[in-house]
């Protein structure tokens, strides 16, 4: 008990020594993490709409399909990603094994099936009768994904949130594709489990601090454009 | 129309957040152009845990690279997958020890230019208690089946490192094939399984190097040691251009010259922690035949 209580002070001590190496990894890991969950919602959202409104045999199995995929191993991404971007893979000219790239390529895949899955069920649950509405009044496609976008724009900022969420605390993808080197890969998570390795436990827990005071403080903007957004 | 432009400003300060955090992103990541360029490219390093950990590389490295001009890359993983991303071509240059991997790695031709740098020793870590009673044990092999036969726990590396390679190397001294409920098999690095040994009061081989760096997190202390028999000597070898051509070959030579520098070399001596010297340099030894450490003097 005794130990315990001492490696957290220590931990929430050292949060006010924490230097130019802490910044730059908290630096990379929001960066990587929001580009890539801007760019899983840029993929997530139209194929989520698609999904959800349009009616075909198999929508239910690509839908629990979706759902299994929320549960992909984040070491699976990495390994998987690691056999293409690797020298000798298929993608190795691109030159972007241990690079940040690299790690915005698999948090991407991380996020989609979340992203998609939660814009699909926020499609499904518009009222159908937005959508004859806008029919009847003779709107085109576009114009009801458009109107189906503002009505589940609350929904939209949720999936937004929870593939931040998702991406932001991984550390197996930022392990493996980035391959932890300092001042250029290392992330806040792959530092904490560095830091673990080596036993450094308060280092590890203070960096974990840093990472849900960041979460937190992203959070409060998004509940801030969510209020915004919702009438 | 309300949430169209509630999603530009989200997107909009996504990518404003973005735009300042790529520019405070640490320079030395950005300063290198793309290889072929012109300007000097960066140069990767797979090496093992019990070198980075242990805090050497952060020594040895920044005066390379100012020198050199680019940074070093330093990717932290066992010697195994180390020799493997130098096979893969996705590094250029690895710092390893596991000199029979080494030799097959040569053999294969995925590596040119092979040094020996620095050496340390293997030693066993064990409870103050020493259950297994391997301080008395007449060598390695002795001591690990004295462990066997005392079922006491033993925490192994598993993870086709040099250390690794190593306990398999004595096990089979032995004769044995450890298997049991005693039988610990980590798959982690080298710190990492020192404090799970420490967890479970068990037996670890590890290397001098990573012990030292972690004794002070450590209740376990040297059971047994040998350094004739438990030598650990690590290599550094460029990954062979002819092999894969886009390895950055001049920055990996460059690399090989500076750690088997004078001037490398002694930075590799004189690194210490808590007062007591790591890795021995080999390429340049130390003029004097023995430093004034008497708990070396032997080597």
């Amino acid at each position: 008990m005794r130990w315990t209580l001492e490696q957290l002070a220590e931990a929430l001590r050292l949060l006010g020594s924490l230097d130019r190496q802490v910044l730059s990894a908290l630096a990379l890991s929001l960066g990587v993490a929001t580009l890539s969950t801007v760019l899983a919602m840029a993929a997530g959202v139209p194929i989520g709409i698609a999904v959800g409104l349009a009616r075909f045999r198999g929508k239910r199995i690509l839908t629990t399909v979706l759902h299994a995929l929320l549960a992909l191993p984040t070491v699976l991404i990495g390994l998987v990603l690691y056999t293409a971007l690797s020298s000798r893979g298929l993608l190795g000219s691109w030159r972007l094994l241990y690079t940040p790239a690299a790690i915005v390529m698999g948090q991407c895949i991380l996020a989609l099936p979340l992203v998609t899955a939660l814009v699909l069920a926020a499609a499904e649950g518009v009222d159908p009768r937005v959508r004859l509405t806008a029919l009847t009044l003779g709107a085109s496609r576009w114009r009801i994904a458009r109107t189906i976008l503002a009505e589940g724009r609350g929904a939209f900022l949720a999936a937004v949130v929870a593939g931040f969420g998702r991406v932001f605390g991984e550390v197996g993808i930022s392990m493996m594709l980035g391959g932890n080197i300092r001042g250029y890969t290392r992330t806040v998570t792959t530092a904490i489990a560095l830091e673990t390795a080596k036993g450094e436990v308060p280092l590890g827990i203070a960096l974990g601090l840093v990472l849900m005071f960041v979460a937190l403080a992203v959070n409060l903007l998004f509940l801030h454009l969510r209020r915004r957004a919702t009438p | 129309m309300r949430a169209p432009r509630a999603i530009a400003i989200l997107m909009g300060s996504l990518g404003l957040a973005l735009g300042i955090l790529g520019c405070s992103e640490t320079p030395p990541a950005e300063s290198p152009p793309a290889a072929g360029s012109g300007a000097r490219p960066v140069v990767r390093l797979a090496t093992t845990t019990s070198t980075d950990n242990s805090g050497l590389l952060e020594r040895l490295l920044p005066p390379f690279e100012k020198w050199w001009g680019a940074p070093v890359h330093v990717i932290a993983v066992g010697t195994g997958r180390a020799l493997d991303l130098g096979r893969n071509g996705d590094v250029d240059i690895v710092l390893v020890h596991d000199p029979a991997a080494e030799d097959a790695f040569m053999a294969e031709g995925a590596g040119l230019n092979r040094r020996s740098v620095m050496f340390n020793d293997f030693l066993i870590v064990g409870p103050k208690d020493d259950p297994a009673k391997i301080a008395q044990a007449s060598g390695p092999a002795d001591a690990f089946a004295r462990i066997a036969r005392a079922e006491a726990p033993f925490v192994s590396r598993s993870d086709d490192s040099g250390t690794h390679k190593m306990e398999l190397a004595v096990w089979k001294k032995a004769d044995l094939q450890p298997a049991g409920k005693w039988y610990l098999e980590a798959g982690q690095g080298m710190s990492a399984t020192l404090l799970m040994a420490d967890e479970k009061n068990g037996y670890c081989l590890t290397d001098r190097g990573t012990y030292l760096a972690m004794r002070a997190k450590l209740h376990l202390a040297p059971r047994f040691e040998d350094p004739e028999a438990l030598r650990n000597p690590y290599s550094i070898i460029a990954v062979n251009p002819a092999v894969h051509r886009d390895v950055n070959y001049l920055g990996a030579m460059a690399l090989v010259a500076w750690v088997t520098s004078p001037e490398g070399q002694k930075i590799i001596a004189d690194f210490r922690v808590d007062g007591e010297g790591l890795f021995h340099p080999l390429a340049v030894p130390p003029q004097e035949p023995a430093e004034a450490k008497p708990q070396k003097a032997t080597r």
